[in-house]
């Protein structure tokens, strides 16, 4: 039944809403109470004067009464009858449902768009566990390693005479492999760890900002030569599909811009070529602050660095903002991080460069130089409380490692239970 | 004459252990990291058997089975493809590619001895 013909259901139930009897109605818009029930039961057109009467005395537009129901409601109860996977036999009806139950009509649609979302999350969800190449990586890295111990350990229970050479290295064989087997576990657990308020966690802007700058090496050549802003480098960019992403990737690059301006790319590479990586007197050197040298060594590449450099920042709250990730060294995905990262030493030392050797508990025992300060973010007013930021470059290979620090990536998969820095139980046992 | 297998495995533990067992059953094995030059090294070896990592430094497992069945002589070598991803679309396209019988980690060191004695004695070999 085509929309323009439920005029009558549409009067009928106005007429209902209002409590109003056809009699009355009828009387009063001057026809029989006959003729009104043919009308609304849709066996009689109605038009001109008749109709603008009949919405006069129910108190509304004569098109509420003509149009009915949205197009854009009656199109999604046909979404829903076609994805509901069996044949409905009034779907030629659709019109009339949605005249004469236009509440009704309403939830249904809402449930059915709730169902295409939640469609679209899971799907979504799903691909990132089929599709995640750190995902796939990490469940490799684990499996394989079960695969190692469980093939040594069956040699080393089965056979019955082994050779003291074949023991003696499957021992150690053993030993290694439970060791990475810990390791790699950890690195999964990190990875799947996750706070829960984020349902679709490609979707979330910093997530999207990240897997950008990841995309491109944390490297933009075309800031460093000029040769584009950073709006030409976000707009249309693919994997930056919200406004918010946009702008949290836009922010970050135009501090990388600012830092470039500040350490332009060829003096540094000269600077680093012919002194090393000393952050303090390439601070001196570019009459720059020494947030900008860490933020700008993290930001070369590799071939100029001659070393992998990995980078975080995070606000006064200790959120972290910025993430580039070094290899061996957890960070994270969500959450806080560990309290006792020398970043969080510098946030409540402002100004004051903090070094530090640090080794992640149970990581190979592989050190890292970490070198952090804080910085104020703007200049306060008088009676203004300053904000303050504070960075943290991540150099894998710390030289003078004979007693570095032990750190963790976050209290939640860290299992060092009787760490004084702890907020919350982990969710490893102490010997994993 | 000897019965020998060419494994290609960038997991050294794995790869001891599986060359323990294999050396007990009377194989020699010649065991090899890189993916990269895993199609020559099969064939110049010119094994009985081939057991292959899928995800390999270099060149994957299913690329150098594509590019082996291709060689003249390689039709009908056994290749025992192991690996971490064990969904069914990952068997399908091994099968594609070429490869004998597929084998999910963590095996049985019993499941690796069993499939290799039956790829052989299927080959007409044993």
């Amino acid at each position: 039944m085509a929309r323009d013909t439920l005029t009558g259901s549409r009067i009928r139930e106005r007429r209902l809403i209002l409590g109003m009897r056809q009699a009355e109605l009828a009387r009063e818009a001057g026809i029989s109470a006959s003729y009104l029930n043919l009308i609304e039961h849709n066996r009689r057109r109605i038009g001109g004067k008749l109709l603008v009467g009949i919405a006069g005395v129910l108190g509304v537009e004569p098109s509420m009464l003509s149009e009915g129901a949205e197009a854009a409601l009656i199109s999604t109860l046909r979404e829903a009858a076609a994805d509901s996977g069996v044949p409905v036999a009034e779907l030629d009806r659709v019109d009339e449902f949605a005249g004469r139950f236009p509440g009704w009509a309403e939830v249904l649609a809402a449930g059915h768009r709730r169902i295409s979302t939640l469609e679209r999350t899971v799907e979504t969800l799903s691909d990132r566990l089929t599709h995640d190449p750190n995902l796939a990586a990490s469940v490799h890295e684990v499996l394989s390693t079960a695969a190692a111990i469980r093939s040594t350990a069956s040699i080393l229970a089965e056979t019955g005479e082994l050779e003291p050479e074949w023991r003696d290295r499957f021992h150690k064989n053993l030993n290694q492999d439970s060791l990475r087997l810990s390791e790699s576990s950890r690195v999964l657990v990190s990875f799947l760890d996750e706070d829960g308020s984020g349902a679709d966690r490609r979707g979330m802007p910093q997530e999207e900002a990240e897997v950008f700058f990841q995309n491109s090496g944390f490297h933009f050549p075309a800031l460093e030569d000029g040769s584009a802003t950073p709006e030409d480098l976000v707009r249309d960019e693919p994997d930056l599909t919200g406004e918010a992403a946009r702008s949290l990737a836009q922010a970050a690059l135009a501090q990388y811009q600012s830092d470039a301006r500040a350490m332009p790319l060829q003096a540094l590479e000269q600077e680093i070529s012919a002194s090393g990586i000393n952050p303090v007197a390439l601070a001196g050197r570019f009459n720059c602050g020494l947030p900008v040298v860490l933020r700008r060594l993290a930001a070369l590449p590799e071939e100029v660095l001659s070393q992998e450099a990995g980078l975080v920042i995070c606000d006064a709250s200790g959120t972290l903002l910025f993430r580039k990730p070094v290899t061996g060294f957890a960070m994270p995905r969500f959450g806080a991080s560990c309290p006792l990262w020398p970043l969080y030493t510098a946030l409540v030392n402002p100004n004051v460069p903090v070094r530090r050797n640090v080794v992640q508990h149970g990581r190979n025992a592989a050190a890292f130089d970490c070198m952090a300060t804080a910085w104020m973010q703007k200049q306060p007013d008088f009676g203004e409380d300053p904000l303050y930021r504070a960075v943290m470059l991540i150099l894998p290979g710390a030289k003078d490692a004979e007693d570095p620090q032990p750190v963790g990536a976050s209290c939640r998969i860290c299992p060092r239970q009787a760490c004084p820095a702890r907020r919350e139980p982990s969710i490893l046992k102490e010997e994993f | 004459m000897g019965r020998h297998v060419v494994l290609i495995e960038d997991e050294p533990n794995i790869t001891e252990a599986i060359r323990f067992l294999l050396m007990r059953d009377g194989w020699s094995v010649d065991a090899h990291t890189d993916g990269a030059t895993a199609v020559e090294v099969i064939r110049d070896a010119g094994p009985d058997l081939v057991i292959l990592d899928l995800m390999l430094p270099g060149k994957s497992g299913l690329e150098i089975v594509r590019e082996l069945r291709a060689l003249e002589g390689m039709q009908a070598l056994p290749v025992l493809m192991l690996t971490a991803r064990g969904q069914m679309r990952d068997r399908e396209m091994a099968e594609k590619a070429g490869v004998t019988r597929f084998m999910t980690k963590p095996f049985s060191n019993a499941e690796v001895l069993t499939a290799v004695r039956d790829l052989h004695a299927q080959a007409g070999q044993g």
